[in-house]
């Protein structure tokens, strides 16, 4: 038979087979499985039925937990049902795994094998997840590539029907979910031959009716509930065979066998490498390449890990070996050795068999570390020792309790025969879109194998992303990243200067470089270490000005698919005709749908692509003054410059064990040293049209829009482009105003520009900020920033809080995140800061704000001049309302603890000092100074006394002084995930901040559907425009009665914004403010995020109101309504985002519908308001504060 | 087609019989099918559909394009922020079929109505009009002229090869809409007459921009026409009537049976509105045929077709009542009037 031959990534591979043998599918979406879902909903949505010709319901979920509870019903019911996950997901599931396993339900959960969160949270791929659900009564079998995901994923859904046990199915995050490549796909008639319909009735015939009634899930006692749990031991000691068997019937149908456990290599090897998931490719590529060289090794790949195979195992192990190496791709701190390594010793043993092998156990690739051929190598040469070291670590340098083992980095076993490419892009150039193309082109048009997989900063503005291609005769096992490339191709000049792009050039590759000069300069304008190594490595160089070619064809900064031509065209994989054909084919296919101007476009940039290539004539000597500026200034503390400079460089992987905190503790404040310089345009400022109102700067994402009023004398010396304009505050009108931008910092968003409401009178389009290009500026501009920086911030005390105008000039101790550009997020983060963080500790959920909160190399938290600001934390996604609240009771314990000593202390304090300690009035933050200061000097008393009592006050005196606890999360948290905690811990009535960034999405994983998504929007998961309205989260609060809660906009009213936070923050117990933030992914441009808030407030969609329990004590209405009754269509607002038009597009008549229930959902929530504003206060005044 | 022929308010436009002169002109009411079948019932002879503007699909594509694409691509967690649509029913398609829906819907003349952007556009769209079932189509020429290098005589040069090349590549007739803002209307009427021009809709309305002093920004202004603006259309129609083969219709500023008593008059074959219909609804139409009927019974007047240009330039007594002797006689009796306060 036939198949077709598709070029697919893992996650789509598993969700293929998932999808066509299920009917219930429960999704929710985590990194990096949430596309297995995704493709599910999609398929479903176009009305893609599964092999029994119905389409299988797809639904999400608030959370995994959710997912598993409602695909243990759905088995329950009858149905054939899956799930996928990864990571914490997957912990979230254990109960329910628990409950199908001890029920023998036939079931499989897809999982993308993810790090756990531990010192720090990680997206990427080892078995840390799935080592901890080794003990839930599931059955184990593990994918190496892409194709054996697809064959895995169907063995263990057949070999789940025949032995009752439920099947975990599970591959490498990232490297298998997400790498490209070219497998052979099942058809549906393999599907049906595989699953036994019978074994299916059989399932339905277990399943819960009220036809049949019959009771599960009972509880048992102490007398039957042993017995009970053995009963299932007989299907888990058949699992095995029938694994297997499955296997075989898989292997008469496609010609690929499998083994539970498979043996490669020598056939009287010596040293045996075991180990399960994609490094095992890169092993048995390796002992190809040293069995030729004469080595007798071998691998075992170990694929069904539950129920452990012991027989099978011990068959597959030749009996020549000696030295045994395992490895573990997961990490269990205080373990004898991780269960991979103590499984195998135990068949071993219990084999009885001797003499046994060496046995030793190593981890390896935690967090998609790299496992390449030099490192087993490394292994292998290890186990030549005669003691061998055991749980050793390879692939870092553990300089403390030194595991790790060295290898010689220089081995490879890369074949001549494979085209190896690297392409460095920028995210937003599209160049990981047109690569994927490439690689399918290649996969699906030629005879080639191909293999993609994509490499991404953590950067949401300015991200690069690095495309690692191969392709060639031979079947590709190398699942590492290519570090010797006969093709790279560099899409951004930039890049030359701040990494080495032509690392991995082998002599003689090919260079492709995208520069923005004419050809003629191109070699005059590259950094002098890049002519020494383009001469000393004899490579072939090429240029074109793609921006230029983009531009003029109407692509914007879009350059993939003129890149993409030219690498055609000098690697001749294709003849050139051919190739464009085919990249033209990919673009109509990719496009197509969106208009034929845009396929267009794109065919008129391709046309053109190649009468802009350029081959570069290379010297034989450089020439090049041109020296890259270093990365990190070497103004930065030392712990930047060592650490957090070598990750941002690229170099993290050589950094040792010691160099890392011991508990996930890092320095705030180092966003700062990393000087990104992403900005096409900055904004520039017209220091006389300016009228000083602060809206800039409450509005800039990034915090690179500064202001300061000074006195005019600490201006001397100031830089000569420095400017000042008097000062327009009455009370400061002898001093300056300073407004300053840190170019390199800023992200070029525009949205300063948008509210800026200054206008010239003679001239309207000019402001009194502007965008102008940023390289011109950037020297001037960065010596204006750095004095700037250098002078003292406006005293505080000076100004009002409560005015935006006065805000701007508050520092702010968020700055230069790696969010989005525009994000409508971080402006509210930003406010917080400047009010109180340097009294503040945020515990932030899961989510974009976590990334670009605390994601490596450097944090955007930092400290004012005295050191305060914002102590950060991320525990998890679900738990976030839970620790902050634990914080909260933490801090409200120890200043309860400080009070009793103080008291007990008073003498020794002094009586007056600890009285005016302990009845201080901190509800200002005048007292809260005050306080501060006699803490201050209590402490110095202390240190003096140095009692035990002493110490112990001094340890928690600084609880005496107001601590601020804010709850930061999105909407993905507040309204799904995290919901119940939220709500538990607004109802405990303790003095707590909780901030909901609602961008109506799951923006972090890719915009799938929450409760908080709108009607009438199309998300993830809701394609055909959600059908529901969105949560009332803040009513849900109010109903309460002592919750503070406020719905804010900043674009609707920043006023009232600012006002909601300090009343929210003075109010003493718990507070909720939900603020609009727009986002990328209502498909906009994010220059106009502030007036579409406007317009959502406008539009009666986002009405803004405050309800403050403390106003019913005075006998006020606790609701005030604090925006207008609608004056604009609703559609003026919802229909200039394409997360609504686009379901006018597609769906005009279901768009229409949903947008008169939207409407009608505003008016029913604005005469509500409206009725709660106007209702008369009757209640007596409610207690509830803390 | 026509079931009207013969009766009182018969005309004839673009070669179908109409039983009845008022025709619903380009506006957002035909965008309903369901008002299309009520325009029918209520009397109107014809309907044009509201305007397919090229520009609109292009811009429409490249927003959606911009939307879809923002933030794809650049991140490990978000290969991209929307579910992968089947189709976007980007492009005319959508247009395409509501010809067809109204087609199949109503027996009166559907008229199709497009404004172009590019010389291919025009041509393909009119086509694919045709194709899809139009009567007839109304072309809305709407240059907007802003730049100095180009001439009045290469404008309207442009618009005559345009209305030459969409004319040769249908079959159906082919109505020309343009503007009154032209040095010499009648000779670029007569130049669209010999490009194959079946009528001449006389004018559109340019919508002009207005400012908000407010935020100090231009804003788009959409004032619905009143009977005020009728008289600049009757005075062309009149002088044009009865002088270029092409059909004429008035379009703008009819909202009474006297408006299109006096369109009649100056020589248009039809009187066409929308504002009327869209401040009144529908159904004011049978009001309006209702008035025309009883003014002709009671001016005996035997049908539509006999007080078609009856008051043109050709026709009138004093043409000079057409031309600037007028102009002067205005302006002297205004400011006689002024003088008399």
């Amino acid at each position: 038979m036939t198949r077709p031959q598709v070029t697919i990534d893992g996650n789509e591979a598993a969700a293929y087979v998932a999808h066509k043998t299920n009917e219930v599918i429960a999704i929710y979406p985590i990194t990096p499985s949430s596309n297995m879902g995704e493709w599910a909903d999609q398929w479903s949505s176009e009305g893609k039925p599964n092999i029994w010709g119905t389409i299988p319901t797809v639904i999400e979920m608030q959370s995994e937990g959710g997912a598993a509870g409602t695909l243990h019903g759905a088995l329950q019911g009858g149905s054939l049902g899956t799930t996928f996950t990864a990571s914490q997901g997957l912990l979230l599931m254990i109960p329910n795994m628990y409950k199908i396993a001890g029920e023998l339900t036939p079931s499989v959960i897809h999982v993308a094998a993810r790090a756990i969160a531990a010192q720090a949270l990680s997206i990427f791929g080892d078995h840390q997840d799935v080592m901890a659900v080794r003990q839930t009564g599931f059955a184990m079998l593990a994918s190496a590539s892409v194709q054996e995901v697809m064959d895995m994923a169907l063995i263990s859904q057949a070999a789940t029907l025949e032995s009752r046990v439920p099947f975990l199915h599970f591959f490498d995050g990232f490297r298998t979910s997400h790498e490209v490549a070219k497998v052979e796909q099942l058809t549906e008639e393999d599907l049906r031959a595989m699953l036994d319909d019978e074994l299916i009735r059989r399932h339905r015939q277990r399943a819960l009716s009220p036809d049949n009634p019959v009771l599960r899930g009972t509880a048992q006692n102490p007398d039957v509930y042993f017995q009970a749990r053995e009963t299932v031991n007989p299907f888990y000691l058949a699992c095995p065979a029938i694994v297997q068997n499955t296997m075989d019937r898989f292997a008469a149908l496609t010609g690929r066998q499998y083994h539970l456990a498979d043996y490669h290599g020598a056939p009287d090897a010596e040293r045996v490498i075991v180990l399960m998931g994609s490094g095992a490719e890169a092993v048995q590529e390796t002992v190809e390449s040293l069995m030729a060289q004469g080595e007798k090794l071998g691998v075992i790949r170990l694929r069904l890990f539950r129920p452990f195979p012991a027989a099978a195992f011990l068959a597959a192990l030749p009996g020549t070996v000696k030295k045994l190496c395992v490895l573990d791709r997961t990490k269990e701190p205080g373990s004898l050795g991780e269960p991979l390594y103590q499984d195998v010793i135990t068949a071993l043993h219990e084999s009885a068999e001797a003499p046994l092998p060496v046995v030793t156990g190593g981890r390896y690739g935690l967090s998609s570390k790299e496992f390449t051929p030099a490192m087993i190598k490394g292994i292998f040469d290890e186990l030549k020792q005669d003691r061998p070291k055991n749980h050793f670590t390879i692939g870092i340098v553990d300089d403390v309790t030194h595991t790790s083992l060295s290898y010689d980095e220089s081995f490879s076993t890369e074949d001549p025969a494979t085209v190896r490419c690297l392409f460095y892009g920028l995210g937003a150039d599209g160049t990981v879109g047109a690569n994927k193309n490439s690689i399918k082109i290649i996969g699906e048009e030629t005879p080639n194998y191909a293999q993609g997989y994509f490499v991404y900063d953590s950067k949401k503005s300015g991200s690069t992303t690095i495309s690692h291609l191969r392709f060639g005769p031979k079947p590709i096992r190398s699942s590492y990243l290519i570090s010797r490339a006969n093709f790279i191709a560099c899409h951004l000049f930039t890049f030359l200067e701040r990494m080495d792009v032509l690392a991995a050039a082998e002599p003689g590759a090919t260079f492709l470089l995208n520069a923005p000069f004419p050809k003629e300069e191109v070699w005059d304008r590259l950094p002098r270490s890049v002519q020494e190594t383009i001469i000393r490595k004899k490579l072939k160089f090429y240029a074109i000005d793609a921006l230029t070619v983009a531009r003029e064809n109407g692509m914007g900064v879009r350059i993939n698919t003129i890149m993409q031509t030219c690498f055609f065209a000098i690697s001749g994989i294709l003849p050139r005709e051919e190739a464009i054909g085919q990249i033209k084919k990919a673009i109509k296919k990719t496009y197509g749908k969106r208009g034929e101007l845009v396929v267009q476009k794109n065919f008129a940039a391709v046309d053109a692509a190649l009468a802009h290539l350029h081959e570069i004539p290379v010297p034989e000597a450089a020439t090049s003054t041109v020296e890259p500026r270093p990365i990190i200034s070497p103004k930065a503390p030392e712990y930047v410059r060592n650490v957090l400079g070598p990750i941002y460089a690229g170099g993290g992987d050589a950094l040792p064990v010691s160099a890392m905190p011991l508990d996930g503790t890092f320095p705030t404040g180092t966003a700062q040293w990393e000087k990104r310089n992403i900005a096409a345009e900055v904004p520039v400022w017209d220091e006389v049209l300016c009228i000083q109102c602060g809206k800039c700067v409450l509005v800039c994402p990034h915090a690179t829009l500064r202001s300061k009023v000074v006195p005019e004398a600490v201006l001397a010396g100031a830089p000569a482009t420095f400017k000042s304009a008097a000062a327009r505050w009455k009370e400061m009108g002898d001093q300056k105003y300073l407004l300053q931008v840190a170019v390199e910092d800023c992200t070029g968003c525009g949205i300063c520009v948008a509210v800026c409401p200054a206008k010239d009178k003679t001239n309207i389009k000019h402001r009194a900020i502007d965008m102008e290009p940023q390289p011109p500026l950037r020297e001037t501009e960065r010596e204006n920033w750095d004095f700037f920086l250098s002078l003292p911030e406006t005293g505080r005390d000076a100004l009002s809080h409560s005015q935006v105008k006065d805000v701007q000039l508050l520092q702010p101790l968020f700055e230069f995140s790696g969010a989005c550009s525009g994000c409508g997020e971080t402006p509210y983060i930003k406010l917080l800061t400047q009010l109180f963080g340097d009294r503040t500790v945020i515990s932030n959920a899961t989510g974009c704000s976590s990334i670009y909160g605390g994601n490596l190399p450097t944090t955007p938290y930092t400290a004012n001049s005295d050191g305060r600001g914002p102590a950060w934390s991320n525990s998890l996604f679900e738990d976030n309302a839970e620790f902050g609240l634990g914080i909260r009771l933490s801090i409200d314990k120890q200043a309860e603890f400080a009070r009793e000593l103080l008291a007990g202390m008073a003498e020794q304090v002094g009586a007056g000092l600890a009285a005016s300690i302990l009845h201080a009035d901190q509800s200002s933050e005048e007292g809260i100074f005050a306080q501060r200061d006699r803490v201050k000097q209590l402490s110095g008393i202390l240190t003096a006394l140095d009692t035990p009592e002493a110490r112990n006050l001094a340890a928690v005196s600084g609880a005496l002084v107001k601590k601020s606890v804010w709850i930061v999360g999105g909407d993905g948290w507040a309204y799904d995930i995290g919901f119940g905690g939220l709500d538990h811990v607004l109802s405990t009535g303790r003095n707590v901040n909780v901030l909901v960034l609602d961008t109506e999405v799951y923006s972090n994983t890719g915009g799938q559907m929450s409760k908080s998504t709108p009607r009438g929007a199309v998300a993830k998961v809701a394609a055909g425009g959600k059908p529901a309205g969105k949560k009332d989260l803040a009513m849900m609060a109010v109903t309460y009665g002592n919750v503070y809660v406020a719905r804010v906009a900043m674009g609707g009213s920043d006023t009232h914004t600012v006002k909601a936070f300090l009343e929210a923050e003075a109010y003493d117990g718990p507070s909720l403010i939900i603020a609009y933030s727009h986002c990328i992914a209502h498909g906009y441009d994010m220059v106009h995020g502030i007036e579409q808030q406007k317009n959502a407030v406008q539009s009666g969609y986002w009405p803004l109101f405050r309800y403050n329990p403390l106003l019913e004590g005075t006998g006020k209405n606790p609701f005030q309504l604090d925006s207008r009754a609608p004056s604009l269509a609703l559609e003026k607002y919802i229909y200039n985002e394409t997360r609504y038009t686009m379901l006018v597009h597609s769906a005009p008549e279901q768009a229409k519908q949903l947008l008169e229930e939207a409407k009608r959902d505003v008016e029913d929530r604005w005469k509500l308001y409206e009725y709660l504003a106007a209702r008369p206060v009757t209640a007596a005044p409610q207690g509830g504060q803390q | 087609m026509n079931t009207a022929v013969g009766s009182q308010l018969a005309t004839r436009y673009l070669g179908f019989d109409l039983k009845c002169p008022i025709v619903a002109s380009a506006g957002p009411l035909a965008k309903e099918i369901d008002n299309i079948r009520r325009m029918e019932d209520a009397g109107l002879g014809a309907v044009v559909l509201h305007s397919l503007f090229e520009e609109q699909i292009e811009l429409e594509s490249a927003a959606l394009d911009r939307g879809l694409s923002s933030g794809a691509g650049c991140n490990a967690e978000a290969e991209n922020y929307f579910p992968e649509m089947s189709g976007y029913n980007i492009g005319p398609e959508g247009y395409l079929e509501h010809i067809r829906k109204a087609r199949e819907a109503v027996g009166i003349p559907v008229i199709a109505s497009l404004n172009g952007y590019t010389p291919g556009g025009w041509v393909h769209y009119a086509r694919l009009m045709q194709e899809a079932g139009a009567d007839a189509l109304e072309l809305n020429l709407y240059f907007l002229s802003t730049d100095p290098e180009i001439t009045g005589a290469q404008v309207e040069s442009q618009c005559v090869q345009l209305v030459r090349d969409v004319v040769q590549s249908v079959t159906m007739p082919v109505a020309v809409k343009l503007g009154p803002y032209f040095s010499s209307l009648p000779h670029t009427a007569r130049c669209l007459d010999e490009a194959g021009a079946s009528a001449l809709v006389l004018f559109n309305r340019f919508y002009q921009p207005d400012y908000d002093l407010q935020t100090m920004e231009v804003v788009p202004n959409l004032h619905l026409s009143t009977s005020a603006e009728l008289p600049l259309r009757l005075h062309w129609t009149a002088l044009l009537s009865g002088r270029i083969r092409a059909d004429l219709a008035v379009t703008g500023g009819v909202h009474t049976a006297i408006d299109v008593l006096k369109c009649m008059m100056a020589g248009a074959r039809v009187a066409m509105t929308t504002s009327a219909l869209l401040q009144q609804g529908i159904d004011c139409v049978p009001g309006m045929i209702r008035d025309l009927a009883e003014w002709m019974a009671a001016q005996e007047y035997e049908s539509i077709q006999q007080m078609q240009g009856s008051l043109n330039y050709l026709s009138v007594p004093d043409p000079a009542a057409y031309e600037r002797a007028n102009y002067m006689r205005v302006l002297s009796s205004y400011s006689l009037r002024r003088d008399t306060v």
